[in-house]
């Protein structure tokens, strides 16, 4: 915590207070984090390949033509994780290894509807439903535009 | 399907997340913050056509991030430019997201309608 240096100094009692704070405010576990981020993130990653392979072998796709319904299919999985109050308990573990790849993506959107379905159909799940995920899709989406316009101006 | 596709998949996606991980564990930034900043990059990587390159070598490690939605938004956005101009930027923008957003939508209405929150 910065303090405005204006203000006046801190007394005794106040620095042994914050001392104590300090001490006692619990410190992630940055390596531990940073281990499970890298196994769950790498395991949901190997998942996402074998559904791609599992469509390139069974419907003869491309590589590529093969990764959308892989992709479909993690959604489908974050989201059933999440309806059944799993997503929650595996994520507390894998951390950012579970919320970047797309199933994170599924997730949010699933949570989000969820919690607001309470309000409605229309205004609960209809409309928060991308409340989480909506900057996702809104930061992406802007920066497509000005690299797409880059590109069809000034390459093409 | 040979285990170094696996292998790549694994280090590569891994080491996605760990980037994200240690962003948010050493700075004040909110997920959402880190996933938006994921896809703008996977998106500027996508222009420069590194990230096409990444997904050729880590396959599923490369596609399974959030950043390779960033990534597919302007290559569908540019692969429709070279073909009708300024106008494909509009049209062509979610050509290749589709996948993604669709399913996002109706998995989402469905656990919706199906389950309830907890507590």
């Amino acid at each position: 915590m910065s303090r405005d240096p204006k203000k006046k100094p801190l007394t005794v009692d106040q620095k042994r207070y914050s001392e104590l704070v300090n001490e006692l405010v619990p410190k992630p576990l940055y390596l531990r984090n940073a281990i499970m981020a890298f196994v769950f993130g790498g395991v949901v990653c190997i998942i996402g390949q074998f559904f791609t392979d599992l469509y390139k072998i069974s419907f003869k796709l491309s590589s590529t033509e093969a990764g959308n319904p892989a992709v479909a299919t993690m959604i489908f999985l974050g989201a059933l994780l999440t309806g059944l109050g799993l997503f929650d308990k595996i994520a507390r573990y894998g951390g950012a290894g579970l919320s970047v790849p797309v199933t994170g993506f599924a997730n949010s959107v699933v949570a989000s509807a969820l919690e607001f379905k309470r309000e409605g159909l229309v205004f609960g799940v209809g409309s928060k439903m991308f409340m989480l995920a909506g900057s996702v899709i809104t930061f992406g989406v802007v920066t497509a535009f000005v690299i797409g316009l880059i590109y069809a101006i000034f390459i093409l | 399907m040979e285990w170094q596709t696996y292998m790549m998949a694994f280090l590569v996606g891994g080491a996605i997340c760990v980037v994200a991980q240690l962003i948010l564990d050493f700075t004040n930034f909110t997920p959402g913050h880190v996933l938006s900043a994921f896809v703008v990059a996977g998106g500027i990587l996508g222009g420069l056509g590194l990230y096409d390159k990444l997904v050729q070598i880590a396959g599923a490690g490369a596609t399974m991030p959030i950043s390779s939605f960033g990534n597919a938004l302007v290559k569908g956005a540019m692969a429709e430019a070279e073909r009708n101009g300024v106008i494909g930027v509009l049209t062509g923008m979610f050509e290749l997201t589709s996948t993604g957003i669709t399913a996002a939508i109706i998995f989402g209405f469905l656990t919706a309608l199906v389950f309830n929150p907890e507590g």
